[in-house]
C-alpha cells in the first residue's frame, strides 16, 4: 500500500482544480506540481490521474518523456550539464564523468547526504560558453575537468 | 456532399471533401500500403497517427513526401503512388523498421500472420542495409497476455483499443528516442497494472509484440496422459470463427467438423460452453426477477439495473475502475466457470472419478478467460475447475499440429449430457445475446406465459450501446446493451451518477461481443467478418429445436437431479460468486 500525507494531496488537488481537472493541462498540472512538491513520485502520479480522470500509464508516459521532470528528489543544489551539439561536441561527455566520480553517482541520481544531484539537459543557449553546467540556477561556463572539483567545493 | 477533383497515378475522379488520400486510393481500387494503420469500419475506430510512412506518396508540387493515411485531398491535387521515389521511400523506410526487429519469423507466434513480415514479402526485402542498436526489453508474461517488445514496431494501434476503444488505460508510450516503447506505468508488469486481459491489443498487434499465453502444450501432456480423463467445452462463438484458420469463408458454422477435431484428438467427452449457457441463463435471469420482484414491491435496498457477468474482462474492469459498484453485477458465474464446477463435481460423481484426474480444457475466444480460470475462488484445495484456456487461435494450431485434415471431417455430435443446448446459449456469442436469452427465459417465468416469438430483433445490432423496452405482459422491462469497455463506462457512470434508468444492462468487453474476442482470428481491421460471425450465431440460434434455456431437458435433469432449483443453496454454492475491490488504493495518513 502507498501512503501520502493529507497536506500534499490537497495541494495536488488544488493544483488539478485550478486547471479544470481538464486532462489536457496534464504538462501544466506536473510543472505546477514538481515546483510545489519537488519531485513527482508514483503516488503524486497516482493522485493526480484520478484527479484529471485519466490514466496512470497516460501520466507515467508524459513524465518519463520530458527529462524535466523527475521521480526522486532532487538535491539541495541540483547539477545540470547541459549536453547540446556545442557542449557535446566541447567535452561535455567528460565533464560529466568527472562530476559522477567526484560524487560517486550517476545521471539522474541524487546523493546520499541530499546536497546534490546530477542531470543532463539539452541546450541552454550559452552556446558560446561551452560547455556549460548548472548548478541551481547559476550558469558555469567554459568548464574544464580541473574546474569541476572547484564548482563542487563552493556549495559543500 | 462538396466534391472534389483529384488525380492519383493518372485517373482523374471525384472525391468527396475531407476524405484522406488513402480513402480516395481505396474508392478507386488502388491499393496503398499500410503498416501502422488501422480502421475498423463498424465500429468507428480510426487508427492514423502517420507514424510508420509505409503509405508515402508525391503529391506534384510539394518537397516532401506525404503519408497518405493523414493527409486530405484538395481540390486539382495530383498523387503519385508508383513513382520509383515513392517506392525506395517505402522499402527505406521498412528496412529501417526491420534493422531494429528480431529475424527469428521461422520459429514466431506469428509466423504466417503478421503484417510486417508479409509487408517485407510484398516489398521484396531481401537484405537490410542497416545495420544499428537493437532494442531489448525485459519479456513480460500475464496469465493471459505475453509482451516481447523487441518486436514492437511501435504503431500503437494498441494504444488506440486500451486507452480510446475500452477506454482501460494500461498501456502508454513511454520514454523518448530510441528508448521509446509501449508499457503500463512505471514499467511494472502487465499482471500488477489495470489490465483487464481483454486481449484487444493482442488482436490487432502487427507483429508478435502482443501475443497469448500459449497453453497447447499442456493440453497436448494432458491428453497423453492415461490416468486423466480429459473432457472439453467449446464455446459460442469459437464455431462461426474457427473456420477462418482454415481458409473457410467467415461465418461459417463448423460446430459438427469442430466437434469431430477434438474427438480425433483423443479428447474423452467434447462438451458445449454452450449448455453452461443455459445454466448461467437459468440462474440470471432468476436472480433478475427476484431483483425486480422487490423492486416492484417497495424493497428500496434491490441493486438495479442487473448487470450481466460472463464476460471475465468486464469483471476486471469493474474490479479495478468501479469497485464502489461491485455488488450491482449478477453474481452467476460465467458459463465457462459454471461449466467448470458441474464437470468437476455432478459429473465426476457420474464417471464415478475424483476431481484431481479430470482435466477441464475450454475453447475460448478470449483471453480474459485464461485469467478467470486461474482466480483462487474458482479452486478446490487448489485444484481449478477448468485447468486450461485455449483460444480459437491456439485450437487452430492444435489441429494443424495433429495433422487432421479439417476440411475433410465429418461432423460430430457434442456428448452427453453436457452437450446439449438450446438456440438461447449459442447467442450467448455475440452483443445483445445473453440479454436476449435471458430475456427469453425471465419472461416466461415472470409472466407464467408462453412466448410465441423468441427473436427480440430490437435487442440486435452492432451499435456500440442500444437500449429497448421489453413488455413483460403489462410490466415495461428496460434493457441497455454495451459493447466495448468505453461504451459500459458510459452505462456506468450514469449508474454512478444515479441517472441510469435501466432494469438490466448486459455488457460485452470485446467489440461485437465475444465474435470480436481477444482470442479469435485475427480480423486485421475487417470488421465485416465480425458481422459474418454475428449472423452465423443467430442462423444456428435458428435451426435450434430448443430455443430457450429453461427447456433445455439436459438443464432440467440437472437441477432435478443435482441442483434443486436456481439460487438453491448447491447453486449458490457451485454457480455463484463475489467480486473484489482490485483498485489501486493510495493511502492518504495525517501530516
Amino acid at each position: 500500500m502507498i501512503t501520502l500525507c493529507e497536506t500534499k494531496v490537497s495541494k495536488i488537488r488544488e493544483i488539478c482544480k485550478e486547471f479544470n481537472h481538464d486532462k489536457r493541462e496534464l504538462i501544466n498540472v506536473l510543472h505546477k506540481t514538481q515546483n510545489t512538491l519537488g519531485y513527482l513520485p508514483e503516488e503524486v502520479q497516482g493522485i493526480i490521474a484520478e484527479n484529471l480522470n485519466t490514466s496512470l500509464a497516460q501520466v507515467y508516459g508524459v513524465i518519463s518523456f520530458y527529462s524535466y521532470f523527475n521521480m526522486t528528489p532532487k538535491g539541495e543544489h541540483p547539477i545540470n550539464v547541459c549536453k547540446g551539439t556545442a557542449c557535446y561536441v566541447r567535452g561535455a561527455e567528460k565533464i560529466i564523468n568527472e562530476f559522477r566520480s567526484i560524487l560517486a553517482i550517476n545521471l539522474g541520481e541524487t546523493s546520499p547526504d541530499e546536497k546534490f544531484s546530477l542531470s543532463s539537459l539539452r541546450c541552454i543557449g550559452a552556446c558560446g560558453l561551452a560547455p556549460v553546467a548548472l548548478v541551481g540556477d547559476k550558469v558555469y561556463g567554459r568548464v574544464t575537468l580541473d574546474g569541476v572539483n572547484d564548482i563542487i567545493e563552493e556549495y559543500k | 456532399m462538396d466534391t472534389i477533383s483529384i488525380t492519383i497515378d493518372n485517373k482523374n475522379f471525384q472525391v468527396e471533401k475531407g476524405t484522406t488520400i488513402l480513402d480516395a486510393a481505396k474508392s478507386v481500387g488502388i491499393t496503398i500500403p499500410t503498416l501502422c494503420y488501422m480502421h475498423l469500419h463498424d465500429l468507428n475506430t480510426t487508427h492514423n497517427p502517420a507514424g510508420c510512412r509505409i503509405c508515402a506518396v508525391e503529391v506534384v508540387g510539394r518537397k516532401n513526401l506525404v503519408p497518405a493515411c493523414a493527409t486530405e485531398c484538395l481540390p486539382g491535387m495530383e498523387i503519385k503512388n508508383q513513382t520509383i521515389r515513392v517506392l525506395n521511400s517505402r522499402k527505406t523506410v521498412l528496412e529501417l523498421i526491420l534493422s531494429d526487429h528480431p529475424t527469428d519469423c521461422l520459429i514466431c507466434a506469428k509466423n504466417g500472420d503478421c503484417d510486417l513480415q508479409s509487408m517485407a514479402q510484398k516489398m521484396g526485402i531481401r537484405e537490410i542495409h542497416y545495420k544499428g542498436e537493437q532494442s531489448h526489453y525485459i519479456k513480460d508474461s500475464s496469465p493471459a497476455i505475453k509482451r516481447d517488445m523487441d518486436k514492437c514496431i511501435g504503431c500503437r494501434r494498441c494504444l488506440t483499443m486500451c486507452n480510446e476503444v475500452q477506454t482501460v488505460g494500461a498501456l502508454s508510450a513511454i520514454n523518448r528516442g530510441f528508448m521509446s516503447v509501449i508499457a503500463p506505468a512505471f514499467q511494472m508488469n502487465l499482471e500488477d497494472s489495470v489490465c483487464t486481459y481483454c486481449g484487444q491489443c493482442v488482436a490487432v498487434c502487427p507483429t508478435a509484440a502482443l501475443t497469448e499465453v500459449d497453453h497447447t502444450s499442456l493440453v497436448i501432456r494432458a491428453l497423453a496422459d492415461s490416468t486423466k480423463t480429459v473432457i472439453v467445452q467449446t464455446a459460442p462463438a469459437v464455431r462461426v470463427a474457427l473456420g477462418e484458420e482454415f481458409g473457410l469463408e467467415p461465418g461459417t458454422i463448423v460446430t459438427g467438423k469442430m466437434t469431430a477435431a477434438l474427438k480425433d484428438m483423443g479428447f474423452d467427452y467434447v462438451f458445449d460452453t454452450d449448455f453452461a449457457a443455459d445454466l448461467t441463463i437459468m440462474e440470471e435471469s432468476a436472480e433478475l426477477l427476484d431483483r425486480l420482484t422487490r423492486y416492484i414491491n417497495g424493497d428500496t435496498t434491490v441493486k438495479l439495473p442487473l448487470l450481466t457477468s460472463c464476460c471475465p474482462a468486464w469483471v476486471n474492469f469493474f474490479e479495478h475502475q468501479f469497485p464502489d459498484m461491485k455488488d450491482i453485477p449478477s453474481t452467476a458465474r460465467s458459463p465457462q466457470q459454471m461449466f467448470g464446477a458441474i464437470a468437476k463435481t455432478y459429473f465426476a460423481d457420474k464417471l464415478g472419478i475424483k476431481r484431481e484426474n479430470m482435466v477441464v480444457v475450454s475453447i475460448m475466444p478470449c483471453l480474459a478467460k485464461k485469467y478467470e480460470c486461474s482466480r483462487e475462488e474458482f479452486k478446490t484445495n487448489g485444484n481449478p475447475d477448468v485447468d486450461f484456456v485455449l483460444t480459437t487461435r491456439e485450437l487452430a494450431r492444435l489441429i494443424k499440429q495433429a495433422s487432421i485434415d479439417f476440411d475433410s471431417l465429418s461432423p460430430a455430435e457434442f456428448d452427453h449430457p453436457m452437450g446439449e443446448s438450446s438456440g438461447a446459449g449459442v447467442i450467448f456469442g455475440t452483443t445483445g445475446g445473453v440479454i436476449e436469452a435471458a430475456v427469453r427465459t425471465a419472461y416466461e417465468t415472470f409472466t407464467k406465459q408462453k412466448l410465441d416469438k423468441v427473436d427480440f430483433k430490437q435487442l440486435r445490432g452492432m451499435d456500440w450501446i442500444r437500449e429497448s423496452t421489453i413488455d413483460f405482459n403489462g410490466t415495461p422491462i428496460k434493457i441497455g446493451i454495451a459493447h466495448g469497455l468505453g461504451n459500459a463506462r458510459k452505462l456506468l457512470q450514469e449508474i454512478r451518477e444515479g441517472k441510469s434508468h435501466y432494469h438490466a444492462i448486459e455488457i460485452m468487453a470485446c467489440p461485437g461481443g465475444c465474435i470480436g474476442g481477444g482470442g479469435q482470428p485475427l480480423h486485421h481491421g475487417d470488421t465485416s467478418i465480425l458481422l459474418a460471425r454475428q449472423k452465423a450465431l443467430y442462423a444456428e440460434d435458428k435451426m435450434k429445436v430448443i430455443r430457450k434455456s429453461h427447456e433445455n431437458p439436459s438443464i432440467q435433469k440437472l437441477y432435478s437431479e443435482f441442483l434443486d432449483k436456481p439460487l438453491s443453496e448447491k447453486s449458490h454454492h457451485l454457480l455463484h460468486t463475489h467480486y473484489f475491490d482490485k483498485s489501486n488504493h493510495i493511502e492518504i495518513t495525517k501530516d
